[in-house]
């Protein structure tokens, strides 16, 4: 059930980001489609206990690769995918909390928190990178079996 | 004559536009400087050389005659996904050749004009909605769903008039977070939300800066350093408004 939840709720916040960023009507289901598959990626995997940095790694390369595919397949910008994707795993919550622990000068928390925020956001680009790499390999690499 | 003068486009004006075009609704810095040599390529200009960083391009273009070099300045950034697209597939039609140059600057021109986003009211609806389901992805209850709705399109409504009214990007951002966390207090207090935290982190997500941390990072992997940094800067100081906005409410508490 819990899982049903995430697969809609994820689908509709990741398209409803398509609308703000004034994404083509067209485009609207494959960014619903994409957040929604990187969510999941990190939903299961935070489930199964894995930690939040290796899962938000592993969610960012998803994105990044669906994104990809999706580019070369609809001869779109490869940003109008990856945007919306990414929003659900920016973390948010826990700057939130890192903020509220500053505040309330709760200093130890806060720069606990701040740097969980910071490390996730680290890994956001770190799955970026990786697909990014290997998509210039593979391009690389085909050029090379043409020529 | 004058009249032939204003007709006169060249290929230069055509680069211009498509690249800012794009930049201001928030394409890759790369991607801008990408579209802007190959259009030039395409139309015989062999060699061209550009300078994008988010607050201005430089691009100048190398042919018989002396070098022709341009600087234009970039204002106003907004983020509108459909016209980087569109000035994508524009570029595209332009390498296949079926474009000529005037061509190409009124199609151009029409993309810069139109303003064909969502109505208003479509996009804070689509805040709303989100900051609901942002809320049930962070394992809120169903209970919060609605008050999380209803503060996540006041507070997406509110950076918008606010920044129709004064033109701080910072200052509108700060209201909005204000007008979230003043709301989702108001309604813990009167029983009709239940956790704060999570009505304050669903409703405060259509504000994060999702594509300028996504953009800073592509940037600076394609090593334009100081778009990427100036991205991420522009970045940072969107967290910190919306936090300190949020820090406010709660001291208040």
């Amino acid at each position: 059930m819990d899982i049903l939840i995430n697969i809609v709720t994820s689908f509709i916040a990741a398209a409803g980001f398509g609308i703000i960023f004034n994404a083509p009507r067209e485009a609207l289901w494959k960014c619903g489609l994409v957040g929604m598959l990187g969510w999941m990626a990190y939903f299961l995997l935070t489930f199964q206990g894995i930690g939040e940095v290796p899962a938000t790694v592993a969610a960012a390369f998803m994105i990044a690769v669906i994104s990809q595919v999706f580019s070369r397949v609809y001869k779109a910008p490869i940003i109008i995918y990856i945007v919306s994707g990414i929003i659900p795993l920016v973390p948010g919550g826990t700057a939130y909390n890192a903020m509220r622990s500053f505040v309330t000068n709760d200093y130890n928390m806060a720069l606990s928190f701040a740097a969980k925020a910071f490390m996730v956001s680290g890994s956001i680009a770190m799955g970026i990178v990786l697909s990014e790499v290997i998509s210039q390999i593979m391009k690389q690499s085909r050029l090379k079996r043409i020529g | 004559m004058e009249q032939y003068l204003e007709e006169q486009y060249d290929i230069m004006d055509v680069c211009l536009l498509a690249g800012k075009i794009m930049l201001e609704s928030g394409a890759e810095t790369y991607r801008v400087e990408d579209t802007m040599m190959r259009i030039a390529k395409n139309y015989g200009i062999k060699e061209s050389h550009s300078y994008v960083t988010p607050t201005g391009i430089m691009f100048s273009i190398e042919t018989e005659e002396p070098t022709k070099t341009k600087l234009i300045r970039i204002s106003d950034r907004t983020t509108d996904l459909k016209k980087v697209m569109l000035v994508n597939s524009t570029s595209r039609r332009i390498a296949n050749g079926e474009l000529d140059v005037p061509q190409a600057y009124r199609i151009l021109k029409r993309i810069y004009k139109d303003d064909e986003t969502y109505a208003l009211m479509t996009r804070i609806a689509a805040a709303a909605v989100s900051s609901g389901c942002f809320l049930m992805m962070f394992q809120g209850s169903w209970a919060d769903f609605i008050p999380a709705m209803i503060i996540g399109g006041l507070g997406f409504a509110s950076v918008v008039y606010v920044h129709d009214l004064v033109l701080i990007k910072f200052f509108s951002e700060f209201m909005a977070a204000l007008v979230i966390g003043l709301l989702a207090a108001g309604a813990v207090m009167t029983g009709l939300g239940q956790e704060l935290d999570k009505i304050i982190i669903g409703s405060v997500m259509p504000l994060v800066p999702g594509l300028l941390i996504t953009n800073a990072v592509r940037d600076l992997i394609a090593g334009h350093f100081i778009s990427g940094l100036s991205k991420g800067a522009e970045a940072f100081l969107t967290a910190f408004a919306i936090g300190s906005g949020i820090a406010v409410v709660v001291t208040l508490l």
